[in-house]
């Protein structure tokens, strides 16, 4: 049987992956988003399966509003990105330090 | 019409003082001089009266209320009696002739307004010091002489020399200062006034009580007359606090004239007769006051008879003459005291504006080595030297009435202090050194300038002006245009080779000395009638035992007729030794410096040590310095360098300032401008508010 202790290890587990994969990833901007992603998506699953637990439907419809603001948010970035990529030829992220003090 | 008096003055001085540049010269001088006549021409009928007899008490003049505060009292007052009147026609009549004869004097000078303001806002101030009814007013107008003494010998500010003497000036005169408000403080707590005819009528009473102070017991009255006596001694250089006045001679030698030799630094003596019945009470006080006016007398006579410079000269003349006032002061003349005053204000005046004509002649050359055969070519200045000469000499007859100015306020002076015994015989003799001193330095004077040979070719100054008018083809006004910064300059880089000591050069260097304008001779001739006649005009009022009693009685001037008897009386010898020691320095002078010219340099080689003792002025400055001045700065210099700027500074502003530089410079590291560090801190961040959220 599955429980509500199993959807909140997969989605701790996506969650510390997305975490780690903005700090860790010393590649490319691509990247973090995608890791954005991952966060929203396990918040997404918290969210849904306290719904189911709990009986209340609203978890799920908020679940599809954070689905509707994360598709937004990737089209930004990757509108964000596409300029980035025009003015600087390049989107590794040791490069993107211009807010150094 | 004693308010016009005084505030004339002040009002010329404002207008020519704020006017200055804009209102432009020949308005600010007509301004000041016009002002001074005025207040001059009032003063006299003042004077006069009181020689009549025409007031039988002295009045005041009320101005407004200045400070009022439970018991505390002081007004704005102008008190007019005896004293009053005497210093009144002293310090209009001598400013007066002074602004005039500053119209010469000062012709190629750059800010003229500025002087003229100067000077009649000194006069203000002097005027206010002697009409002033209680002890607070007396320091307003002793401070604002002082500032103006300050300002005026300051007045070439770009001469470094002129600086330092202002300063001087200053400084030696807040140790005065500081007496003398110690003095009206003291003065306020005993007597629970300040107001002087309230302290004069309270102060006999008081006479034998005694004050604590850090546990000892004083006598009252020997206490405030002692610190108010301090303050005299700043104002009027007695010995000790005399070291600034030969310094002040870096100012134009018309302020000589009007400050540092007629009016101001005969403040202290004022003084101490305005107050005389207080200095009545105590006899210690008087003894102190005769023995360091004697002294003085004795020092500053000695340093004269060395002095190069003619100004430094007469300075330490005057120091000497102030000697001689305030041992007659010290022993109960105060009439004699005021009448030497009055007329050493004549003849030191004469002599000082005399000494700038020849200066004005010899292109500001100042040192008598480079002098010599003047008679001939500035004769009305040398017969008004001459006049001035006699007057401070003493010049006259005893037992008769021909003399000059000085011989009836000297031989008054001396007879009374022989007369009362005491520290008076050691102020007699004192004296009659001092009288001897005088006589032989006044006639070198005149010797070195007026008679003999020309010296005037080993001057600098007297070779630039002929350098100036051959080289630039200028007449004989070729130093016209020489100006003032000119003259600094000269100073400055030649100073030290034209006071050496090289045998003088004899010769003219083609030089033509030529006398000064009548603007500035007039002065001379008013001031030469004076010197001739103030002594014979008036010594029946000042002196006299009946007449000295009609005439001091309005005033607050303590007369001591008995005294005044028993000086008419005192032994031939007495009487005819100022004479006897008068002729004797002018013989040793002649001698000297006209029939044996070679004795100076013979004298000095013999007696190398005193000669140099003597010309460095008995090493008073060398002794201050290192007594004073160097641990003063030795002080300041560890405060400065340890309290202010290691300490206060250290740990302070530049302590602060460090660390939040070095705060910086570890909180910079954190900004690494990545994305990710800063998701990481807020993630952190976030992590310990949701933490401390739940666990609270």
């Amino acid at each position: 049987m599955i429980g509500l202790q199993h959807y909140l290890v997969v989605s701790t587990i996506l969650f510390v992956m997305g975490v780690l994969g903005i700090f860790i990833n010393r590649k490319n901007i691509i990247v973090i988003l995608m890791s954005i992603e991952l966060i929203l998506l396990s918040v997404n699953i918290n969210l849904v399966a306290f719904s189911a637990f709990l009986g209340d439907l609203v978890g799920q419809v908020f679940s599809m509003f954070v689905l509707t603001v994360a598709a937004g948010e990737a089209a930004i970035g990757l509108a964000i990105l596409v300029i980035y990529f025009r003015t600087r030829g390049t989107i590794a992220v040791d490069d993107a330090n211009q807010m150094k003090g | 019409m004693i308010q016009i008096i005084v505030f004339l003055p002040l009002l010329a001085a404002i207008i020519a003082g704020l006017g200055n540049k804009a209102l432009g010269n020949v308005p600010a001088k007509v301004v000041t001089t016009g002002a001074l006549f005025i207040s001059c021409a009032l003063s006299w009928p003042i004077f006069i009266g009181f020689l009549l007899g025409h007031y039988d008490e002295g009045f005041v003049a009320p101005v407004m209320t200045w400070l009022h505060s439970e018991s505390f009292n002081a007004m704005w007052e102008l008190r007019v009696d005896t004293l009053t009147a005497v210093m009144l026609v002293v310090i209009t009549s001598v400013s007066a002739l002074v602004h005039l004869y500053s119209w010469g004097y000062m012709s190629e000078e750059p800010d003229q307004p500025r002087f003229f303001a100067y000077l009649s806002l000194f006069t203000f101030a002097m005027l206010m010091l002697v009409t002033a009814n209680n002890l607070l007013q007396m320091f307003f107008g002793w401070e604002g002489v002082g500032l103006a003494s300050y300002l005026l010998i300051g007045f070439w500010f770009r001469k470094p020399s002129a600086n330092a003497a202002a300063i001087k000036a200053f400084v030696v005169n807040r140790v005065g200062d500081l007496g003398f408000m110690m003095g009206i403080f003291a003065t306020y707590l005993v007597f629970d006034t300040i107001s002087i005819p309230e302290i004069l009528a309270a102060a006999p009473n008081m006479a034998g009580s005694t004050i604590g102070f850090l546990g000892y017991r004083f006598e009252t009255m020997t206490v405030i007359c002692l610190l108010l006596f301090i303050g005299a001694m700043g104002k009027s250089a007695q010995l000790g606090l005399h070291t600034w006045l030969p310094d002040a001679m870096e100012g134009p030698t018309p302020v000589s004239a009007l400050i540092h030799a007629a009016t101001m630094v005969t403040a202290g003596v004022f003084m101490v007769c305005r107050l005389s019945p207080m200095f009545e009470t105590s006899e210690t006080a008087l003894h102190v006051v005769t023995y360091v006016g004697a002294a003085t007398c004795f020092f500053a006579a000695t340093v004269g008879t060395t002095q190069q410079d003619i100004k430094k000269v007469i300075a330490y003349s005057t120091c000497s003459q102030l000697g001689y006032m305030f041992f007659a002061a010290g022993v109960g003349a105060y009439g004699a005291a005021m009448f030497h005053l009055f007329t050493h204000a004549f003849f030191k005046a004469l002599l000082f504006l005399g000494a700038g004509s020849v200066i004005h002649a010899m292109h500001h050359e100042q040192d008598m080595r480079y002098y010599g055969a003047l008679r001939k070519h500035i004769p009305i200045t040398f017969w008004a030297m001459m006049a001035g000469t006699l007057a401070i000499t003493g010049v006259g007859i005893p037992g008769t009435l021909f003399g000059f100015a000085g011989f009836f306020s000297k031989d008054s002076i001396l007879e009374s202090a022989y007369a009362a015994g005491g520290p008076g015989t050691f102020g007699f003799f004192m004296g009659v050194t001092a009288a001897l001193l005088t006589s032989f330095y006044s006639w070198r004077l005149v010797f070195l300038t007026f008679y003999g040979e020309a010296r005037w070719a080993g001057s600098e100054h007297i070779q630039h002006a002929v350098h100036d008018a051959h080289g630039h083809g200028h007449d004989e006004h070729g130093h016209d245009d020489h100006g003032h910064d000119g003259h600094a300059h000269a100073h400055d880089d030649h100073g030290h080779d034209d006071h050496g000591h090289h045998a003088p050069v004899t010769g003219t260097a083609g030089y033509h000395p030529h006398e000064s304008p009548w603007v500035m001779l007039l002065p001379l001739v008013v001031l030469s009638v004076g010197a001739i006649l103030a002594g014979f005009a008036f010594h029946g009022f000042f002196v006299d035992p009946e007449g000295g009693e009609h005439f001091w009685h309005p005033s607050t001037l303590f007369f001591n007729e008995h005294l005044m008897h028993e000086s008419h009386l005192v032994p031939l010898w007495v009487k005819w030794s100022p004479f006897a020691v008068m002729a004797a320095g002018l013989l040793v002078a002649w001698l000297a410096y006209i029939k044996n010219t070679d004795w100076p340099a013979k004298f000095t080689a013999q007696f190398h040590v005193l000669y140099q003792f003597l010309l460095n002025k008995w090493y008073f400055d060398e002794l201050y310095n290192i007594v004073f001045v160097k641990p003063a700065f030795a002080i300041g210099r560890f405060f400065w360098k340890a309290g202010d700027e290691g300490t206060i500074d250290r740990f302070g502003p530049n302590g602060m300032a460090a660390l939040v530089v070095a705060g910086g410079k570890v909180t910079r590291k954190l900004q690494s401008g990545y994305v990710y560090t800063y998701a990481l801190v807020m993630l952190l961040g976030l992590a310990a508010a949701i933490t401390w959220a739940i666990t609270r």
